[in-house]
């Protein structure tokens, strides 16, 4: 009987008949010893979905694959299988490798772990949770007019299309019309807030792929829009400004110089960034044909917005499920061809030309009048009212100790934001506070699809799919 | 695309960065030099007083009751029938902010019924220890000339200690258009009743005097002298004020 390398007793052989149990080195890392029990790595850490690490392939058979596919939303039969791509390779021979949760190009804390060979990505599995904050637990303890200070920050770089999804699902489920100017302001700040969106994807992704300049820069014309918003609202972030029934405050006084002053300034920075990126060779080898995403598997995946746009779906919520008064203004819904991230790259660039097109319409279009439903169960009455009527200073006392009691129902109203359908979903028990609150966050829907693109792909070009995909962290895990 | 395209789009995009460095800057160099801060801007609170220099606050525990953060610890009391401290019955007795856990979205400033409650510019504040963090009364009721009180830790510019009416008494913040422009602010110590801003009153009340209403413009008419269209920089621009005007002398 000889000595197994495995053994760690030192002493002699092991009884026959007893299981070997692999050397400390090997329950560390999980290996298995041939012959031995299923180890499992004492540096794991379990979750109830089980091990979050990649499992080795060894144990990651077919049933296990689809099961995990269950976890990655995987298109339905294609569990990974590293057959499926066309190298040899041995599995001792391949490398896990995380990537973040704290690397600059996963764009906030995403980990993403990859299985390697050489270069090339066998597979990956993006690992989320790591700015979970219960948000949406948060927003069953707050009651419906404090709600928006919450949502606001679940997608930070888009955060009045969190705002209008929720008031627009509490107004649905209140049945109150909001009046023409407050629909009106609402579009102007949220194709804004796409465009500052938009150039901070193309600063981070201009910076991932190596045009270090552009980082500056995107992050330059975004703080043109990111100081009218502080202007409007008071913050250049998390704004609380569109709620239930309105908008908080009217446009400041200046408001139509500025928004022609963007209008005018933004087009020819992109015209200036067209040198700058879409011309330049390197980009383009870059970009063009990495990742690609057929339109089936991004609509099996959910995916929505740029992403499912450049793989040729023409969906835009704002066209095809219109809300606010998009209907009445003139835009186009840019899609691709491809689906690679090139095609991404190219939605989301004209994608600010089209927002700007809809803020010069609507300086032009800006209705008057109240920006505000004048109920006084859903806001409060005016200030002045307050000093001149009892009846006022009741309302205001009893809005602002117990909010208002929004009827029974449930309500779902998705709205095209810079990254996909966002839509939120509240359940009301008649209460003034929601009794559920679900966010559909398009970074979440859209993450799925990393690793089917990153399958098969080099390395270095994982970091431009998480690019492309542009997820905010805080909008996969709320 | 053949090669000799790409090599001029190759010189094209050195050209956009190339020329920058002879291009006015967009950034200024902070802290010596600060960006004005818009009117409606979230700072630092203080509890006002009337002009009479009583304190407005009521004890009515609104700001506390409709904080999301909750982070305002009310207590009112009795006002002394000798020495009132507001006009009301009560007077804010105990009032304490949790700087830790404001998140400065202003619905305290919305719900207060007195305007007792508002917030001023200053953002630029460290604390070193929790009980710093926790303001109190003392701490936030503005002094005898109706300014905040500056305390070591905060960084205080010219111009902070202005507008602390916050953005409400600029437009309207129950939504009704026809009262717009109407200050609807009762007078401050100091300050007296503060103008509104014009809103939908008046359409053509585009320059309005706070420094920051160019700043959008200053910003957007330099991205526009970056590519070398001087010509077109939006109105405003050449005579918008560097830093903000110190209006007044508040230091004590
Ligand atoms: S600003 Fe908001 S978080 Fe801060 S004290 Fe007021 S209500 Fe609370
Ligand atoms: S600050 Fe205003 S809301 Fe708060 S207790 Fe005083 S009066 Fe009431």
């Amino acid at each position: 009987m000889s000595t197994t390398d495995t053994s760690n007793t030192g002493t002699g052989d092991p009884a026959p008949d007893e299981p070997k149990r692999g050397s400390l080195a090997d329950r560390l890392l999980g290996r298995t010893v041939p012959g031995g029990p299923q180890l499992t790595s004492m540096l794991q850490h379990k979750t109830s979905e089980g091990a979050q690490e990649l499992l080795a392939r060894a144990r990651t058979q077919a049933a296990e694959l689809r099961r995990e596919g269950g976890v990655l939303r995987l298109p339905e039969g294609a569990a990974l299988d590293p057959e499926d791509i066309d190298i040899d390779v041995p599995s001792d021979e391949t490398m896990i490798l995380n990537i973040g949760p704290s690397h600059p190009s996963t764009h906030g804390v995403l980990r993403l772990m990859v299985e390697l060979d050489g270069e090339t990505i066998l597979r990956s599995k993006p690992v989320i949770g790591y700015l979970h904050t219960g948000m949406e637990k948060t927003a069953e303890e707050l009651m419906y007019h404090q709600g928006s200070t919450n949502v606001t920050r679940m997608d930070y770089l888009s955060p009045f299309f969190n705002e209008l999804a929720f008031s627009l699902s509490v107004e649905k489920l209140l049945g109150v019309e909001v009046p023409p100017r407050a629909t009106w302001i609402r579009m102007l700040m949220c194709e804004l807030n796409r465009v500052s969106s938009h150039f901070l994807w193309m600063a981070t992704n201009g910076s991932d792929i190596g045009a270090i300049n552009m980082l500056v820069y995107g992050w330059r014309e975004r703080e043109i829009l990111l100081a009218f918003f502080e202007k409007v609202t008071g913050l250049r972030m998390n704004h609380n400004y569109i709620r239930p029934g309105g908008v908080a405050a009217d446009l400041p006084d200046g408001w139509r110089d500025d928004v022609a002053a963007i209008c005018e300034a933004i087009p020819k920075r992109m015209d200036e960034y067209d040198n700058l990126l879409t011309g330049q060779p390197i980009l383009q080898q870059r970009l063009q044909g990495v990742g690609a995403l057929d339109a089936q598997t991004a609509l099996d995946l959910g995916c929505t917005g740029p992403l499912l746009r450049g793989s040729g779906v023409a969906w835009d919520a704002r066209r095809d499920t219109p809300y606010l008064a998009y209907d009445e203004v003139d835009f186009d819904v840019i899609v691709g061809s491809e689906g690679d991230c090139w095609d991404r790259f190219a939605v989301r660039i004209n994608e600010i030309r089209e927002s700007i097109r809809i803020c010069q319409q609507i300086l032009d279009r800006m209705p008057e009048g109240d920006f505000r439903v004048q109920d006084k169960k859903v806001t409060p009455p005016p200030r002045s009212r307050i000093d001149e009527s009892m009846e006022a200073l009741i309302h205001h006392f009893k809005l602002y100790t117990e909010g208002f009691k929004v009827p029974v129902g449930e309500a779902y109203v998705p709205v095209e934001s810079a990254r996909g359908e966002l839509g939120c979903y509240i359940v009301s028990d008649g209460t003034s506070r929601p009794y559920r609150c679900h966010v559909r966050a398009p970074s979440f829907a859209n993450l799925q699809s990393f690793s089917t693109m990153a399958r098969g792909g080099f390395i270095a070009d994982a970091i431009v799919l998480v690019s492309t995909i542009d997820p905010v962290l805080g909008d996969v895990d709320r | 695309m053949s090669g000799v395209d790409g090599f001029f789009n190759f010189f094209k995009g050195f050209f956009v960065t190339g020329k920058l460095p002879f291009k006015p800057k967009v950034t200024v160099q902070y802290p010596e030099v600060k960006r004005p801060k818009p009117e409606r801007f979230h700072g630092r609170h203080v509890l006002n007083r009337y002009e009479d220099g009583m304190e407005k606050c009521i004890g009515c525990e609104l700001c506390a009751g409709v904080c999301p953060a909750r982070c305002i610890y009310v207590r009112g009391a009795d006002n002394p029938p000798d020495a009132p401290v507001s006009p009301g019955e009560r007077y804010g007795f105990v009032y304490e902010i949790n700087f830790l856990r404001c998140i400065h979205c202003d619905m305290c400033v919305e719900a207060c019924p007195t305007e007792a409650i508002t917030e001023s510019k200053m953002f630029e504040w460290s604390f070193v220890s929790r009980q710093d963090a926790i303001y109190t009364k003392a701490e936030l009721v503005v002094d005898d000339e109706g300014n905040p009180r500056q305390l070591p830790w905060e960084d205080w510019k010219p111009g902070d200690e202005r507008n602390t009416s916050a953005w409400m008494r600029a437009t309207s913040p129950a939504g009704v258009a026809a009262k717009e422009g109407q200050p609807l602010w009762s007078g401050e110590l100091g300050y007296g009743v503060r103008p509104a801003q014009a809103g939908q009153s008046d359409p053509a009340a585009a320059d309005h005097a706070a420094p920051f209403d160019k700043a959008v413009r200053e910003l957007a008419g330099n991205a526009l002298r970056g590519i070398g269209v001087e010509g077109s920089a939006p109105r405003g621009i050449e005579n918008a004020p560097q830093k903000p005007k110190h209006q007044k002398g508040n230091k004590k």
